[in-house]
């Protein structure tokens, strides 16, 4: 039994020090680094069926016990982000109630053997009474450091001096700060959404769908009309401007208005609404006047450019043709037209997909929207292919009746966002003053017969406190000459 | 002249500082050195004069805005904060062999943009997302990080040099700062380029937030800057442990500017949408 008392405080002796220890941090941080790179090798969060798909049976079932396909929620990452923090948490206790006795004292101590043996150090004789001397060195060193006192030890005189005290701080400051942020994420993972609507002109609607499951609706506070959907696209085909004019609505009462784009967003009783995306709605959803002039085109023209050689080809495909690339590089396979194409999230708008045969490598599937005529360049394979009968003119339709857009709205609930941006205050704070500032003390030293020593010591940037001393020791020797 | 042709000269102004420096090391001269700062300062005018008529030109095109809005403006700008924070360092240390080391990755990054046809030189519109003041924040903030971890890199390198070939009286290593003073200039160049590369990050976050909502989805681009940023949160805690110091750290220098070139070139090859770099390239 006694043994046992004994152990006990060992054992979570250990276990403080295992968790204050900065190995672990290492081991932690690049734990972290490592692991993440799967999240960007397996694409997060795709219906489960591409998964199998691309893994087979196996792979698939093993990948879904590792929770790879939502890997940034999976537990086993969070139990790292929780190591961390208990890191942080725990070292920062431990060296905080040492650093207490340097920082939080009236009067800090100054070590006279440290400072003369400290490396970075000036002599030289000066002039004059000790006194004098004394009044003189202590004006000048006032001007560079705030704390400074007068001590006398074995018969030389010396003034001690000090500043950036508090810059010991700055690190608590950045670990401190990676806490808040973490603490702010969970705030807004229990506390906020992330859905999104797609909103015809002229309709509303109090429904969203939740990004990370679409089959998830969830009713909002008020109901969102959109009344106008307007784009502007710049002479090459790419969106100019998007702009939604929204107004929010409760008990059949307005009671806000805005036309958002893009990077400005309705903020309101703390629900946001972003210009996200934006479409056509499909043939059937659409006014019956005049709907003809957007039907899908007979045959496209595909412009073939070789990057090797850089020329670029002309060919006329319908869906279902297939046409020789040129320059011996394989063939290509129109497939279908989509109408609405997602990607990534995203609305690419009309596209062609296809199925290219590469004359070496695997076969693979080509997105080419309409709109996008550098779209398949992100590919970086051996042929660019766009589609050159880009529809501009659809953009402006002759007539508003003839088509109709909906506006793709993100609807976001975050009440961990300014928690979140404190700590990003906070980190860049906490890191310039760790970087660029330090707590440097220094002594001038006033021996026997006009002997006159400076020294200092820091806590980091050596080079940089040498340069200081060097200076200090300038302007004492100079202010001697003077008097 | 047109920006592009200027800035494709100005490629060349950085080859030849990096010669010129190379056989002020090789030559152990100080003509040659000297020759090669003069070039490195009329290469870095070069280059701003550049971005600054491009900024004009586009408001000439009438679809003006700050050129940092693609891949070939974003590696102009990393070439002239490798430029500006080298001078600073040839500056401030008194050694020209540095240069040898970084004008290359200079030279590299105006190469890449200027004389590859994958990478387009024309002023290209902006799309609606880029339309915003964070944006040009964060590109900033990024580049300057990246400067700095690049020249780290270079410094790196020539901790391995030094290394290697011991230091006997008469080599070329003589010339090379010492081990020490390189050590303390890939920490400090790391201090640097972490604490930029950090606003970077946190300057995109607040433009997603802005743009969609959310200041962090586990896009690859955002996950692999991240992992930039741990891999030198973690060589900054590697010094603090004993013995850690010089060639391991060095490593890691060279790994942490690999998933620099990885989150900037590699991502695109994923899978994934990341709207800057990909529909601009
Ligand atoms: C993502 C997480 C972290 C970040 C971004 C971070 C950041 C930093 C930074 C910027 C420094 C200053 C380094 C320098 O001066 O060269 C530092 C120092 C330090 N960190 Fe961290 N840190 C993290 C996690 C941790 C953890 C979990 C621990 C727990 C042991 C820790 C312990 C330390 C210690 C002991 C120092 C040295 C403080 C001193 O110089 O007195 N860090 N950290």
């Amino acid at each position: 039994m006694r043994s046992n008392t004994k152990q006990l405080p060992g054992f979570f002796d250990g276990l403080w020090q295992f968790f204050a220890s900065v190995k672990l941090t290492v081991v932690v941080l690049l734990a972290l680094a490592l692991t993440s790179i799967i999240g960007t090798l397996i694409p997060q969060n795709q219906p489960l069926e591409e998964y199998y798909q691309a893994f087979g049976d196996f792979l698939f079932r093993v990948f879904a016990v590792l929770d790879l396909y939502n890997m940034y929620n999976a537990w086993w990452f969070q139990l790292l982000l929780a190591l961390l923090i208990l890191n942080i948490i725990v070292c920062s206790i431990d060296r905080l109630s040492s650093l207490s006795k340097i920082v939080f004292v009236r009067h800090p101590r100054f070590s006279l053997k440290r400072f003369r043996k400290a490396k970075p150090n000036h002599s030289f004789r000066a002039p004059g009474d000790a006194d004098t001397l004394l009044e003189t060195y202590q004006a000048v060193v006032k001007r560079h450091f705030r704390y400074q006192r007068v001590e006398t030890v074995d018969g030389a005189t010396c003034i001690y001096a000090e500043k950036g005290r508090w810059t010991r701080l700055g690190v608590y400051v950045v670990h401190f700060s990676i806490v808040l942020l973490i603490i702010g994420a969970m705030i807004g993972s229990l506390f906020g959404f992330e859905g999104f609507v797609n909103i015809p002109e002229g309709e509303g609607t109090d429904t969203i769908r939740m990004r990370n499951n679409p089959a998830l609706g969830m009713r909002l506070p008020f109901e969102i009309h959109c009344d106008d959907f307007h784009m502007e696209t710049w002479p090459n085909g790419a969106p100019k401007l998007f702009r939604s004019s929204l107004r929010l609505v409760q008990n059949g009462k307005t009671i806000y208005q805005k036309d958002i784009v893009m990077n400005d967003p309705i903020r309101f009783q703390g629900i946001n609404v972003f210009q996200s995306s934006y479409g056509e709605l499909p043939p059937d959803r659409r006014a019956q006047t005049g709907a003809d002039n957007d039907r899908v085109p007979e045959s496209f023209d595909l412009q073939l450019t070789s990057a090797d050689s850089g020329m670029t080809y002309t060919k006329t495909a319908r869906i279902g043709d297939a046409i020789d690339l040129p320059e011996g590089l394989g063939s290509f396979t129109v497939e279908e037209y989509v109408p609405d194409m997602q990607f990534g999230g995203q609305d690419l708008g009309p596209a062609l997909r296809g199925r290219l045969n590469p004359a070496t490598g695997e076969a693979r599937e080509v997105t080419l929207p309409l709109r996008f005529p550098n779209f398949d360049k992100m590919r970086q394979g051996k042929v660019v292919i766009a589609v050159a009968n880009t529809p501009n003119e659809r953009f402006t339709p002759p007539s508003p009746t003839e088509k109709r857009y909906y506006t793709g709205l993100q609807v976001t609930r975050d009440p961990g966002v300014s928690v979140v941006y404190l700590a990003f205050i906070m980190m860049i704070a906490g890191c310039a003053i760790t970087f660029f500032m330090s707590h440097r003390q220094i002594y001038v030293e006033l021996g026997a017969a006009g002997q006159v020593r400076v020294a200092g010591i820091a806590n980091k940037n050596p080079l940089g406190l040498e340069r200081h001393i060097e200076r200090l020791a300038d302007h004492l020797a100079a202010a001697t000459e003077d008097g | 002249m047109t920006s592009s042709q200027l800035l494709s000269i100005i490629t060349f102004v950085y080859a030849a500082a990096g010669f010129a420096y190379l056989a002020g090391w090789i030559f152990k001269k100080d003509l040659p050195g000297k020759i090669g700062t003069g070039l490195a300062v009329a290469a870095v005018v070069g280059n701003l004069g550049g971005i600054l008529l491009r900024w004009r030109e586009s408001y000439a095109l009438g679809i003006g805005h700050a050129p940092l809005s693609n891949l070939y403006e974003s590696l102009v700008f990393f070439a002239l904060t490798i430029g500006l924070l080298y001078l600073y360092l040839e500056y401030r240390y008194h050694n020209r062999t540095i240069g040898a080391f970084a004008m290359p990755l200079a030279f590299l990054a105006m190469a890449y943009a200027s004389l590859t046809p994958i990478i387009s030189d024309r002023i290209q519109p902006l799309v609606p997302v880029l339309k915003s003041n964070w944006l040009i924040a964060h590109v900033m903030a990024c580049f300057i990080g990246y400067a700095a971890f690049a020249i780290a890199f270079g410094v790196s390198i020539m901790y391995f040099f030094r290394g290697s070939g011991g230091a006997q009286p008469d080599s070329l290593l003589q010339r090379l700062p010492s081990d020490k003073i390189l050590d303390e200039l890939t920490h400090q160049l790391v201090m640097f380029g972490f604490l930029w590369l950090t606003a970077g990050i946190i300057t995109g976050a607040v433009w997603a937030n802005s743009a969609w909502g959310r200041y962090w989805g586990w896009d690859p681009k955002e996950t692999w800057s991240l992992i930039t940023w741990l891999i030198y949160a973690a060589l900054l805690h590697f010094r603090l442990m004993r013995g850690w110091r010089g060639k391991r750290i060095a490593m890691l220098s060279v790994v942490g500017f690999m998933a620099v070139l990885f989150t900037y070139f590699g991502v695109n090859l994923l899978p994934g949408l990341h709207s800057y770099g990909s529909f601009g390239g």
